[in-house]
């Protein structure tokens, strides 16, 4: 300290010149070892998104012969995780099972004939439908193809409507 | 009072009464005046810590080997059974008690200046303590976790803007898998708990900090003779009484009831009806009825945001250290509660109606049952405040807490309701009707 008061002027300044330039430094330092934490954290999480995926093996799923679904029916697909609504004439909707409002699984009730999901409530008529709130959009639909006869549903990614349209449907 | 001893003292060094001060305003040892509930809250931490500790000897955090570790757990282990009970018991009764001492702090006037950082600090370890509850009931992967896992990622793709990404960062890719149960493991494991004992710690040392906990302020300043009496063994033994007490309930919870476990879970079938953990009954209450956007982000953060501004509005505190501040401001949260409490029901009950009343679907429930409601809300507590403070002469803090009361009341009505008053499909049923089926 003594020397501190001691000295002239001019040596003081460039003393605090230098703890300020090395004060710097470290602020920069401590700001890139965040920085390179951050972005080895989250490369370290984002590696893991497809992790999950390795339970959906086969993306094309045949539900079977189209003389198996009657017109006004609607059949749960177990292996695909859909269901399958066979509409008054005869066309087929891949519908996603998972409710549209938080993701739980909705059964289909054949006595009222919809869908009723058991977490919030919300109903979905045969061909998807919302008839009671929450849901804020229809059931997710699959695209369906008909094969020889076979219908083949394609559940890779569930598509996104805001209303139904013939569109999302196949017929022979 | 019974004096200070020096070999108690000695035998009580350490860490202990450095989060106390060597001595206390003999006031403040009146149990009354806080219930002892930061205490309990701190003893439930405390089982909860050592708990958890023997449970992770035994838990295997992947999803296919979880529920069989509980089940060897609470079948093979020697008290297994036992230490998960208390673990569970512990965990749902700190919710309780945590929610009791945030309700003490504003009907006692302990946010006010020199108490602002504490209530911040209390805030975020209430929200720490119910993500440890939520994450730990992922743990066992039966059916329970895995639709409340499921609901509650689904929830947070309702944020706007940067929803789903935090949804695939929580369920660590698109899907719901392995690496779900890997993040909330560690959360619930490290990061929470950890996170958790730093704050508790900045918490007591802030009571101690704001000087002790809240007492009647002394209107002339010659009054100034409060009487202090030794931390040990005056405060140390009533905390150790309400503690001991506690923890033999606790004990004794944990052999009469099991925490609940179903079947290993199915992502082909959601159990019906599907409920949230009962702390998050009143937001699910609440999904029922108004549009997720507003549930899951719009309402959430305005009530974070008041709660969080309160103790920087001016005078929004109550005198220190008396219940409800005055005579008055008793009977209005006694009318606040019993007028809210109906007002919820009834309002429920007529949107049950609505709902159920005909096959027709608002054309954008965004309005309907979104910013409709919400501005109505809002509307209704500025007017509530007004007609509090202008027509009947109520004070600030008195109004405030009268509007903090009203939201309590509301969420515990619909939380109420979500216990025991909805059966499959989420309809409305009695109690009775529910258990037989």
């Amino acid at each position: 300290m003594n020397s501190m008061n001691c000295s002239d002027m001019t040596g003081n300044e460039t003393k605090i010149d230098r703890r300020r330039f090395l004060n710097r430094c470290w602020t920069l330092f401590g700001i890139a070892a965040v920085a390179e934490f951050g972005w080895l954290g989250l490369s370290f999480m984002n590696s893991r998104r497809e992790r999950n995926r390795a339970f959906k093996t086969e993306s094309i799923i045949t539900a079977g012969p189209v003389e198996w679904f009657t017109p006004e029916t609607v059949t749960a697909i177990p292996n695909g995780q859909f269901y399958l609504a066979c509409l008054a004439d005869g066309s087929l909707l891949a519908l996603s099972r998972t409710c549209t409002h938080l993701g739980c699984s909705v059964p289909w009730d054949e006595e009222k004939r919809q869908f009723v999901c058991p977490c919030h409530g919300s109903t979905f008529n045969l061909i998807g439908e919302v008839l009671t709130a929450p849901a804020p959009r229809p059931l997710d639909t699959y695209p369906v193809r008909i094969e020889n006869g076979i219908v083949k549903v394609n559940i890779s990614t569930p598509q996104k409507r805001e209303r139904f349209d013939k569109g999302q449907t196949a017929r022979l | 009072m019974i004096p200070s001893s020096p070999k108690n003292r000695r035998f009580f060094t350490g860490f202990l009464l450095h989060l106390h001060p060597r001595t206390v305003p003999s006031e403040t040892l009146r149990y009354s005046l806080s219930w002892g509930l930061g205490g309990m809250a701190a003893l439930l931490v405390s089982l909860l810590f050592l708990t958890g500790t023997l449970l992770l000897l035994t838990y295997q955090p992947s999803t296919d080997s979880a529920y069989a570790s509980i089940l060897i757990l609470i079948r093979e282990v020697r008290f297994g059974l036992w230490v998960r009970n208390i673990h569970h018991w512990s965990a749902n009764l700190l919710v309780i008690v945590a929610v009791l001492h945030l309700l003490r702090v504003v009907l006692t006037g302990a946010f006010g200046p020199g108490r602002r950082l504490n209530w911040i600090i209390g805030l975020f370890l209430l929200f720490l303590l119910l993500s440890a509850n939520f994450t730990g009931y992922l743990l066992p992967w039966d059916q329970l976790a895995y639709w409340a896992v499921t609901i509650c990622t689904s929830m947070l793709g309702y944020i706007p803007i940067g929803g789903l990404w935090l949804q695939e960062l929580f369920r660590g890719g698109a899907e719901i898998g392995p690496a779900t149960l890997a993040n909330f493991y560690v959360l619930h494991v490290v990061f929470i708990p950890g996170t958790l004992f730093i704050l508790m710690l900045w918490h007591f040392w802030l009571i101690r900090l704001a000087g002790g906990l809240v007492q009647v302020e002394k209107n002339s300043p010659e009054d100034v003779s409060v009487l202090r009496v030794p931390t040990v063994p005056n405060l140390i033994v009533r905390e150790a009484a309400v503690g001991l007490a506690l923890m033999a309930i606790v004990l004794v919870i944990s052999i009469v009831w099991n925490a609940p476990l179903l079947e290993q879970a199915n992502s082909g079938m959601s159990p019906n009806p599907a409920k949230a953990p009962w702390y998050f009954l009143g937001f699910q209450e609440l999904l029922l009825h108004l549009h997720p956007v507003f549930v899951v982000f719009v309402w959430p953060l305005l009530g974070i945001a008041a709660l969080f501004y309160l103790p920087f509005w001016h005078d929004s505190s109550l005198p220190t250290g008396v219940w409800f501040g005055s005579d008055p401001g008793r009977k209005l949260v006694a009318w606040t509660a019993a007028v809210g409490a109906l007002a919820t029901l009834v309002i429920i009950l007529i949107d049950n109606l609505l709902l159920h009343s005909g096959e027709a679907v608002a054309v954008n429930i965004l309005i309907t049952r979104g910013l409709l409601p919400t501005v109505l809300l809002i509307a209704l507590l500025v007017g509530f405040y007004f007609l509090l403070v202008t027509k009947l002469k109520h004070t600030r803090a008195e109004a405030v807490m009268a509007g903090l009361v009203l939201m309590l009341v509301a969420l515990t009505v619909c939380t109420i309701i979500g216990v025991w008053f909805r059966g499959p499909e989420m309809r409305l049923v009695w109690p009775w009707v529910q258990q037989s089926l």
